[in-house]
């Protein structure tokens, strides 16, 4: 591979994670209205962070997910 | 198609939805240089170096057919259809899905083609490449501006962009990263793209579930509603064609979930081309069935949007009213605040983006390996045909520019498309299904095995346009094309190899049901015997779900 997809995709999840809950805790009555009572900013940044955790934290356990080759024999036809 | 006056679907973006816009361009270009730096041979630019894990090629290969004309085109038919839409997942897509993955992918990945039409090369013969090469490459560029154009259209209703704009600067960012990242650049953003277009659409389904009263709320709302109780079933409906979907299960079982599903999915180069880039022969097969998982669910992002509109907008699809494809962005106006609306906005710009990619570095490879190094000139060095891909990128985003406009003649653009794929599939997979399992199948009943069907098609298809042929629903019509093409095919390809001369068992060793190629090596690694990452354990898996799916709405 040649650069790690988690870590961008982690990345700019984290980035959107912070602006959403920023704006989520910022949110007036109107928007909060808009979307059915419910604070769908701080929510769904919430969302995005834990999707960015869990690639920055697999890519950090598992740095290359490039296995080397082994002996063992496969049933590919 | 798109009818309504613009200002009626304006969405309110403000510059915080428009940071969100841009920070994803940004990344998506940058993307694009830093696999640029990775480039060194024409195998890094049109199979990303054969070195991508599983559950990357797997959610590029449900991202390459998630682009906003399915999303929309979905919640369209989710609208208009009713639940009978989930037959486009359940049975028009996992049951091929899981075939590609454990019967065919071996064959594709193992004789280390390219591309789907040099393996009909190795397996037939030169013309039979060519006639597949230029009838692929025709499609492609036709698709990626139908994608190109319905982009223009939905972001000059949405956000009030001239149409010519959003076709320049959109077709100059994906020109921006396939010419210079070549597949690894799309099939990353095709990764980015699943994750980001899912975060825009679960907010819109929870809080319109939370409107209608959940799910037994939009049942109860459905039976009141134009649709009435047919909406709500799957199958029960299907013994004769009088159901919103106006087809029987005959129609459904075998023109959507046999030939139009596996013509599309196991013959598509699109789409088989994320599987070829994998790293090796068990995460080739694993790459449509990692991707059957997401599409098993993907319904819950599009059908139910489509009904929860129908039932919140009384004039969706009626004549002063909206299209039904705007069901999707009618709820993200009715429901998003500023900052989750740019996330939406984003995630459907970038899958509009990440359709019209995978169109072009589909294209951009056929044409270079199978119309240029095949038939026109094969002696130059390799960096030559790198530099001959990225002008072919060119080329194809031209094209697909000027053929744009091509889809405007047509009411339902999902329906445009099955006509496509009626056209240039259906009778491949029925020379690909003979030729892989009769070895005796003859280089020439390959071609014109092909040829007969294609043909078949366009003469069902084309009378039916004209009104010369009534075949009810544009549905039905795509299931009759896609079923004549598959057994004219099928008659001509048997007929003609009774007549022609069988090339030799030796030449078709890795080509051929029951001849394996001795030389070839294991190219198997560590945990590819763990059972979840079976092809078959997962494959079943996928199936047992999509049966298990059906229950609930019989």
């Amino acid at each position: 591979m040649l650069f790690d997809i988690r870590r961008i995709l982690g990345g700019l999840f984290a980035v959107y994670g912070v602006i959403l809950v920023i704006v989520g805790v910022l949110d007036g009555a109107e928007e909060i209205a808009k979307a059915e009572g419910v604070r769908i900013n701080l929510w769904t940044g919430i969302g995005m962070l834990v999707i960015a955790a869990i690639f920055l934290v697999w890519e950090r356990l598992r740095p290359k997910d490039v296995p080397d080759p082994s002996d063992e024999t496969s049933g590919d036809a | 198609m798109f009818a309504l006056a613009p200002q009626d679907l304006r969405l309110d973006v403000n510059a915080l939805d428009y940071l969100i816009l841009a920070l994803y361009f940004a990344v998506v270009v940058g993307i694009g240089f830093a696999a640029r730096r990775a480039i060194r041979s024409s195998s890094d630019f049109f199979l990303a170096g054969r070195s991508l894990p599983a559950w990357i090629t797997g959610l590029a290969f449900v991202s390459a057919n998630l682009g906003a004309i399915e999303i929309l085109g979905m919640a369209a038919n989710g609208a208009q259809y009713g639940l009978m839409t989930v037959h486009y997942y359940w049975i028009g897509a996992i049951p091929a899905m899981v075939f590609l993955g454990i019967v065919m992918m071996p064959f594709y990945y193992r004789s280390k083609v390219h591309s789907v039409p040099e393996f009909l090369r190795r397996r037939f013969n030169p013309a039979t490449q060519l006639f597949n090469a230029i009838a692929f490459a025709v499609a492609q560029v036709l698709i990626a501006g139908i994608n190109l154009y319905a982009l223009a259209l939905v972001m000059e209703a949405l956000l009030g962009w001239p149409l010519w704009l959003s076709v320049i600067v959109s077709a100059a960012i994906v020109l921006a990263y396939i010419t210079l990242g070549g597949l690894s650049s799309a099939i990353y953003n095709e990764v980015m793209q699943f994750f980001v277009i899912i975060a825009g659409l679960v907010p819109v389904v929870i809080l319109g579930l939370i409107r209608v009263g959940g799910f037994e709320g939009l049942g109860q709302k459905v039976r009141e509603s134009v649709l009435g109780e047919g909406g709500l079933h799957t199958w029960s409906t299907t013994a004769t064609a009088d159901n919103p979907l106006g087809a029987n299960w005959i129609g459904i079982v075998f023109g959507l979930g046999f030939v139009l599903s596996f013509g599309y999915w196991t013959t598509n180069f699109a789409e088989v081309q994320r599987g070829l880039s994998a790293r090796n022969t068990n995460a080739a097969r694993l790459t449509p069935i990692v991707a059957a998982y997401p599409k098993l669910l993907i319904p819950v992002v599009t059908v139910i949007p489509g009904l929860i509109a129908l039932v919140l907008f009384s004039n969706l699809g009626k004549d002063d009213g909206p299209a039904y494809n705007y069901a999707i962005p009618l709820l993200m106006n009715e429901f998003l605040p500023n900052g989750v609306l740019g996330v939406a906005v984003t995630g459907l710009l970038a899958s509009f983006m990440a359709g019209m990619a995978a169109n072009i570095s589909g294209f951009n490879t056929v044409f270079t390996y199978d119309i240029w190094k095949g038939h026109v000139n094969g002696d130059h060095p390799d960096e030559f045909y790198v530099r001959l891909g990225r002008i072919a990128t060119i080329g194809g985003v031209v094209a697909g520019i000027g053929t744009a406009f091509i889809a405007a003649g047509f009411s339902n653009i999902m329906n445009y498309l099955q006509a496509l794929f009626a056209f240039f599939n259906a009778p491949l997979f029925a020379t690909f299904i003979i030729g892989l399992f009769w070895k005796r199948m003859t280089p020439w009943a390959g071609f014109w095995g092909i040829i007969a069907g294609t043909l078949a098609a366009f003469a069902v298809y084309i009378p039916y346009r004209a009104e010369l042929l009534d075949l009810g629903t544009d549905l039905n019509a795509s299931f009759v094309a896609a079923g004549a093409a598959f057994l004219v095919d099928a008659v001509v390809s048997v007929a003609i190899t009774l007549v022609t001369t069988p090339k030799p068992d030796e030449e078709l060793r890795g080509l051929v049901w029951g001849l394996t190629d001795v030389d070839l090596k294991d190219d198997s690694i560590a945990g590819d015997k763990k059972w979840y990452r079976s092809p078959v354990v997962l494959g079943s898996g996928a199936l047992i779900l999509a049966a298990a799916f059906y229950l609930p709405f019989l």
